[in-house]
């Protein structure tokens, strides 16, 4: 398949869908400030709302439940940073809320907030994982008492796919009292989310991982839980959100999830079988490899896998020139000198995490990639094998 | 499928796809010298086999395996390219600056996995003149304690600088150097530039 660029790293961004696109070409003309009350502004008003309510019903929200943020992460910022407000009277935080427990396999956009509030004096308590990347209810139970005041736990990790129990979690916390937040930016879009079913009090989900535009995404406020914007300074989204909102961002959200609740239940199955033929095709024709996450709650599409004695970022690149984008767990990549946090929170060693590559499926994946990549696959490790220090000595 | 913004050069993409000189015969291999450094935890590991010209003292031959990233596998391919018909002393005074040149520069985070090569070249070196009774030429990279309240040595200079430290603070954030009595913070200053100047500049 040479001469095609087979993609393959849908968990760090998607291609719009089509019809998304067109949307959004469609909407280009709708530049009215959906604030004002003429004319211009009333047809932009109408869109937004009208997304609002699409998104609303998707996952089981009443619309007013409903705000629009520029970023998973800055949704996930509000939700950790205002309810820990320690401003004297903040009504965000009535209860003074001075203990937070999340897990260390978190966004770094959770990680780094959690930790700059640490150094606020917020007390922050982090919940392990499995090998398989679950944390331990047990744990949650013993960990979140009256002093907790906010829990935050992703639905799915962007990583290794690894899906948690939600459900039980948010029951967990609600019993002792304590609010919940999901970051469920990889699973809407990938598998049913529904808050109410859930019964979360936060959730946020992002555009661009579901086939939509970056730069929008949504966060869930159940009725009545506490909440102060992070961004003050005017009345959009209800005063939960200052800023003039990205209409064409909002257009390409909701076309994208009206594609999204059409076929997703069908893009699930299929990629459940490409996910499956791509794993009996690595372990048919390469030795010594690993699978990291769990083998059935795990998004549809992410399969995450380690090469014994191959570095990830040489596989990537090897992979990039053959067309081919996946991203790694490996230190090399990223720039930062540390391997995957996630990876090494699941227990495995280092050497895994810097052998590690991520390949997330999407909808516009067909069975011929995946048998291209199993083609390609053996001969790039093959090759780095050859010439790593790492691989014989293994063997031995 | 057009190739835009490919992070590396066109000298590092081809040392890369197609690297030279490695050791795929480690067992039949006869190396008059050999060095290891690194380690699979820390995300990368370098082998470097020299034969050396006894009479000359010149290299003849140098071979590589790693267990590394694009930036390791292109910069010890270039290494083991320059050092054939290098005099010894000329190839150990080799820098990662040196090969960078040869490279036409890596991305500035990417230096600090350069530097393996050209590390395990020098003790391939020292183990060539450890084999053949010239304990004499035998080059020592020591350690020397700079901060003496926190006990950081210039070795962990060297590596806070390759890791990205900057300024003085950065060196504080990564080591703790200099944040007992400070009174070390000139000579750590000026090891700082040197380093900087030794992996960084003029690539």
């Amino acid at each position: 398949m040479p001469g095609k660029e087979i993609y393959m790293d849908n968990n760090a961004t998607t291609p719009l869908h089509p019809e998304v696109k067109k949307a959004m070409i469609d909407a280009m003309g709708i530049f009215g400030n959906p604030s004002s009350l003429h004319a211009p502004g009333r047809r932009a008003r109408q869109l937004t709302e009208e997304v609002r309510e699409k998104v609303a019903s998707f996952i089981g929200a009443s619309p007013d439940e409903v705000m629009f943020a520029g970023s998973g992460s800055e949704a996930n910022n509000t939700v950790l940073s205002v309810l820990t407000c320690q401003t004297k009277g903040c009504e965000s935080n009535p209860n003074g809320i001075a203990e937070i427990i999340t897990t260390t396999i978190e966004h770094p956009c959770v990680l780094e907030t959690s930790r700059c509030l640490h150094e606020q004096g917020v007390n922050v308590l982090y919940l392990d994982v499995d090998q398989y990347g679950k944390i331990d209810i047990e744990q949650l139970k013993h960990l979140v008492t009256e002093r907790t005041g906010l829990v935050s736990v992703m639905m799915a990790n962007n990583e290794i796919g690894t899906i948690q129990d939600i459900r039980t979690i948010a029951e967990v916390v609600r019993e002792r009292g304590a609010l919940f937040h999901t970051d469920a930016v990889q699973a809407v879009g990938k598998i049913p989310v529904n808050v109410e079913e859930l019964n979360v009090d936060y959730l946020t989900l992002s555009g661009h991982k579901l086939y939509g535009p970056k730069g929008i995404a949504a966060l869930y406020v159940r009725k009545g839980v506490p909440f102060c914007p992070l961004i003050r300074g005017g009345h959009q989204e209800r005063g939960r959100r200052a800023g003039t909102e990205n209409t064409l961002g909002i257009v390409g959200l909701g076309k994208a999830i009206e594609v999204r609740s059409q076929e997703m239940e069908a893009e699930e199955k299929r990629l459940l079988a490409l996910k499956a033929a791509l794993k009996r095709g690595i372990e048919e024709n390469i030795p010594d490899v690993q699978f990291i996450g769990h083998p059935t709650d795990c998004l549809p599409g992410t399969l995450n896998v380690s090469f014994d004695g191959a570095e990830g970022e040489a596989i990537i690149l090897y992979l990039d020139l053959e067309g081919i984008a996946v991203s790694t767990g490996s230190a090399c990549a990223s720039g930062s000198l540390d391997p995957s946090h996630v990876i090494l929170a699941t227990g495995l060693p280092a050497e895994c995490a810097h052998g590690s590559i991520r390949i997330s499926l999407g909808r516009e994946n067909t069975m011929e990639e995946v048998e291209y990549m199993i083609d390609t696959l053996p001969r790039v490790i093959g090759k780095i094998r050859d010439m790593s220090t790492a691989y014989k000595r293994r063997q031995q | 499928m057009t190739e835009t913004n490919w992070a590396y050069t066109d000298a590092v993409k081809e040392h890369f796809m197609n690297p030279k000189n490695i050791l795929t015969d480690e067992e039949s291999y006869q190396e008059d010298g050999k060095g290891v450094t690194g380690n699979v935890k820390c995300g990368d590991e370098m082998i470097v086999a020299i034969k050396v010209d006894k009479e000359k003292g010149i290299i003849t031959d140098c071979k590589w395996k790693t267990f590394g990233c694009a930036s390791a596998i292109a910069s010890t391919s270039v290494l083991s390219e320059m050092v054939k018909g290098m005099k010894l002393d000329d190839a150990y005074n080799l820098s990662a600056k040196d090969i960078n040149r040869e490279l036409g520069g890596l991305p500035e985070h990417k230096v600090h996995c350069s530097v393996l090569g050209d590390k395990a070249l020098r003790i391939a070196i020292n183990d060539y003149y450890m084999r053949n009774g010239m304990e004499d030429k035998v080059q020592r990279e020591e350690e020397r304690i700079v901060c003496k309240c926190m006990n950081i040595t210039d070795q962990e200079i060297e590596h806070a600088v390759l890791d990205g430290a900057r300024t003085f603070y950065d060196l504080q954030e990564m080591s703790k150097v200099g944040t007992g009595c400070g009174e070390c913070k000139e000579e750590v200053t000026q090891l700082l530039e040197a380093y900087k100047a030794k992996h960084f500049c003029e690539v």
